[in-house]
């Protein structure tokens, strides 16, 4: 099959547009991330008068970066190692036993996924406060608060995409497992668990993205203590004045871990996204 | 062939079988279970039962308490609340806000109250945020994928920097957006004002006035593609090249290729895609509420943002949730009816 001549020039045209307009806001937030000041107070100017790395380091004065920081990393890596923890045993029942309820469960759990994120905001808002007068639970403005409802968030997606990936292990290693005389369990964690271990990575991954970038709860659920990045990067322009530099360096920071571990872990999350879309 | 986990650990794991029986204990493998004293089998068979038959349930169990407790119970109690005059009064002991019946929903969709009214407005301006949103979305993530199915060099290069976006947390993206349209400082404005003298006189504000709207739909496309790019890929990864081979012998060019085959080998990746932008994009409410900073201008005025501040502003949760009720029951129609449609379709083709 060849391809034609203008067809080339089309595709040219269309993935050099495309690519324009995703990298212009990427190029932003590095180039304006290594300005001086002064540079982001004028005029808009596509690079740095001086390349100076002033931003990194004020950023963390400016506002509590290092408070937000530190409550995001706790909060998504707690979150994401239940979620994927709770989502494996789920799993593990959907791929390999046929049980009463099996269907309802899939697709209950998927369908929460839909719900607007407001019909359920007001009400656990108002169960976390009076949960906390109540019994002294303290969920609304905890970080505990916030690893439950984010553990939640990813928890459908994540068993969608864990029984995805454990209904791609041949059930020929369970059966000569168990031949061998292993139990359920002892399958799960000597078989499927180390054969799917890319696909596990991919959904702690995935799950740790899901409370990194959440934003409407955070706003609502927490205070100055348990603030996460999510609001506590929008500190920086309820300041007097904006230092874009420092904000953009910012964003920047707290954007690496998870774009690297994203792109690091792509080809799974394609496999794990559209196993059930494609099929 | 030894595997390590043997036969050691509890009681209740039967001794290793020799590999030959395989086939057999294959067909009943819930009772691999070796043949020695007849009666003691026959209790750990039963136990075996007993417990293959609770285990699935045990084992989705965290997952299903948490989903109830943190999803199914809150809505319920949404729905409850959406009965109640819960305003700032009774927020503090909401046992005792008065019970009000369908008031809440009455004044919703009262279309010549202030209320009804401006639900109305932001409603309309979702649909056309949404349309807009999902229709480029696609297009582009369907133009990109059918660009870069043949391979070329830098493909795996550009098919990363495409993804960037979807994965770059939602905030850190919306901000840069946000600096991006910076009236004095911004590029936007430096672009279309001083270096391709676009725009005469004043410089334009995009992010207050009848262009947040615009800039709302640019941010919220930048976002949402990469999705559809990844989706629509990985669904023409199943199209064999086969068929493109005999649409190229009939002599069929671009246009017709993309038609003929290319289309419909995508109407099931198409079907689900398309529901899932619309429902995310209808109920979007991290873009407007960091690119405006929490009160979007009534131009952008997405409905979850216009609950979220008519619920946190007037601190009237009973209309809140009562709107929120009604969105809710909007989407189910349409996601009903949209899945009844598509697959009519389907089974007639």
């Amino acid at each position: 099959m060849r391809e034609g001549r203008g067809e080339r020039i089309a595709r040219w045209i269309v993935l050099s547009l495309l690519a324009l307009f995703v990298l212009t806001p990427l190029f932003v937030m590095v180039s304006s991330a290594l300005k001086p000041l002064q540079d982001v107070q004028d005029d808009f100017t596509w690079l740095p008068s001086t390349l100076t790395f002033q931003a990194f380091v004020d950023m963390w004065s400016t506002v509590p970066l290092g408070n937000y920081l530190l409550n995001s990393v706790i909060v998504s890596t707690v979150a994401a190692v239940f979620s994927v923890s709770i989502a494996v045993f789920a799993a593990f029942a959907i791929s390999r036993y046929r049980f009463r309820g099996r269907g309802v469960f899939s697709v209950a759990v998927l369908s929460t996924q839909m719900f607007p994120g407001i019909l359920f905001l007001l009400p656990l808002f108002l169960i976390y406060v009076n949960l906390g007068t109540a019994t002294g639970i303290e969920l609304y403005q905890t970080r505990l608060g916030l690893v439950i409802t984010y553990l939640t968030f990813s928890l459908p997606f994540s068993i969608w995409m864990l029984v995805g990936y454990f209904d791609s292990i041949p059930r020929g290693l369970d059966e000569a497992a168990q031949v061998d005389g292993a139990g359920s369990m002892r399958t799960l964690f000597t078989v499927i668990l180390p054969t799917a271990v890319p696909g596990i990575v991919a959904v702690t991954v995935y799950a740790f993205m899901t409370a990194w970038g959440e934003v409407l709860f955070a706003s609502i659920m927490t205070d100055q203590d348990s603030r996460t990045l999510a609001v506590g990067l929008q500190a920086y322009s309820t300041q007097f004045q904006v230092y874009w530099n420092q904000v953009m360096a910012a964003s920047l920071v707290v954007s690496i871990p998870v774009v690297a571990g994203f792109l690091a872990l792509q080809r799974y999350f394609v496999a794990g996204l559209t196993a059930g879309a494609v099929k | 062939m030894t595997r390590p986990m043997g036969a050691r650990g509890s009681a209740a794991v039967p001794v290793r079988r020799p590999m030959h029986a395989a086939p057999d204990v294959r067909q009943h493998h819930a009772r691999a279970v070796g043949a020695p004293p007849k009666q003691r089998s026959q209790r750990q068979r039963r136990r075996r039962r007993i417990r293959s038959k609770y285990l699935p349930y045990l084992l989705v169990a965290p997952a299903v308490v948490l989903e109830i407790g943190i999803h199914v119970v809150p809505m319920l109690v949404g729905v409850w609340m959406s009965l109640l005059e819960l305003t700032q009064f009774h927020i503090q002991d909401w046992s005792t806000a008065p019970f009000v019946g369908i008031d809440n929903y009455a004044a919703t969709v009262n279309f010549h109250s202030e209320t009804g009214k401006a639900l109305l407005k932001s409603f309309g301006i979702t649909v056309l945020y949404t349309s807009l949103s999902v229709f480029l979305s696609w297009l582009f993530g369907l133009s990109a994928a059918v660009f870069m199915q043949r391979p070329f060099k830098g493909r795996a290069l550009l098919r990363t920097l495409f993804l960037t976006p979807y994965a770059l947390p939602v905030y850190a993206a919306v901000i840069t957006w946000g600096f991006l349209f910076q009236r004095d400082t911004g590029l936007i404005n430096h672009v279309l004002v001083d270096q391709l003298g676009l725009v005469d006189g004043e410089r334009p504000f995009w992010l207050i006035g009848e262009n947040s709207f615009w800039a709302l739909l640019i941010v919220s496309v930048w976002r949402t593609w990469p999705f559809a790019l990844l989706c629509i890929t990985a669904g023409l990864q199943n199209v064999s090249t086969e068929m493109y081979e005999a649409a190229a012998i009939d002599g069929a060019g671009f246009w017709r290729r993309l038609s003929s085959v290319t289309l419909p080998s995508l109407r099931p990746v198409n079907q689900v895609l398309l529901l899932v932008l619309f429902l995310w994009t209808f109920n979007d409410f991290n873009t407007p509420y960091v690119l405006f900073g929490g009160s979007a201008p009534p131009e952008a005025d997405l409905i979850s943002i216009h609950i979220y501040n008519s619920s946190f502003s007037t601190w009237d949760f009973g209309m809140g949730s009562a709107m929120s009720v009604v969105l809710l029951l909007f989407l189910l129609l349409v996601t009903a009816v949209y899945l009844m449609i598509t697959n009519r379709r389907r089974i007639h083709a």
